[in-house]
């Protein structure tokens, strides 16, 4: 599998105050482990099983992600504007991988 | 009469065609029940009553596709400190398991809303449920039909 990328639509300002829209998609197969290949053996699972959305470190939304969850996962979830800083995107894969993505917000 | 010719008749293939899709079908039994269902709920949000109402889920009555079909909650709550929902949890009846995802959320969330997409193994029952900062539980649920199942194999 190709290396995730994520992508995502998060204002660079925001209102202070201001419930701000947050979308993100990671390229990821979501191997649900029933699958099998071609000679028939299974294709073991590999899924992205944690997203974290932070604020400035502080959590905002946490998600706990199940072989349902479908390929190239496509989420959206909301934020509460309260002062300027990092906002981080993070993915956890089946494998122990991390994947992250940080973008700077300026709330006015 | 040629089939009878051959010793097949028009009710022995029919007969022998439906075995056969028995047969193709009975593998494909691994499937969530509501119970199970009913189960992983009482792990999720624990012994609660869940009453109806609150939670939105905004789902097609016919999916386009059961590999990625979008679905959103939305849970009618002011967000704040001391009135907020804690936690979001989507569960699929008909699928091989029944977890689809949870969601924990805090006051800094902002609005009670997620969205996403999901996979469905079959025409099914899909289930949200809200846990309120207060423990109460509310929940939404809605048949969804699937021509084509998105589970692979």
């Amino acid at each position: 599998m190709a290396a995730p990328a994520i992508k995502s639509r998060i204002p660079a300002k925001a209102k202070k105050g201001e419930i701000i829209e947050i979308k993100a998609q990671i390229t990821h197969d979501m191997e649900t482990g029933q699958r099998k290949d071609a000679a028939g053996k299974t294709i073991p699972r590999r899924i992205i099983n944690k997203f974290v959305c932070t604020w400035n470190n502080d959590v905002i939304v946490s998600s706990d992600w199940h072989t349902a969850m479908s390929a190239n996962p496509f989420v959206t979830c909301y934020a509460l504007a309260t002062d300027s800083g990092k906002i981080k995107l993070t993915f956890h894969d089946d494998s122990g991988e991390v994947y992250e993505q940080v973008t700077d917000i300026t709330v006015e | 009469m040629a089939n009878k010719v051959q010793g097949w008749s028009r009710r022995d293939v029919l007969a022998v065609a439906g075995a056969g899709a028995v047969a193709v079908a009975a593998p494909r039994t691994a499937r969530a029940t509501p119970q199970e269902a009913d189960d992983l709920v009482k792990k999720l949000v624990g012994g609660a009553a869940a009453k109806e109402g609150k939670v939105q889920l905004k789902l097609k009555d016919v999916a386009e596709s059961g590999a990625a079909e979008a679905v959103a909650v939305a849970v009618d709550s002011p967000m704040t400190a001391a009135d907020h929902v804690k936690a979001i949890h989507v569960v699929a009846e008909g699928n091989p398991a029944p977890g689809v995802s949870s969601w924990f959320l805090t006051p800094r969330s902002g609005k009670a809303e997620v969205a996403f997409r999901m996979r469905l193994a079959k025409t099914q029952v899909v289930r949200a449920y809200a846990v309120m900062s207060d423990g109460s539980v509310w929940t939404a649920k809605q048949e969804i039909k699937v021509t084509i199942g998105g589970c692979g194999g």
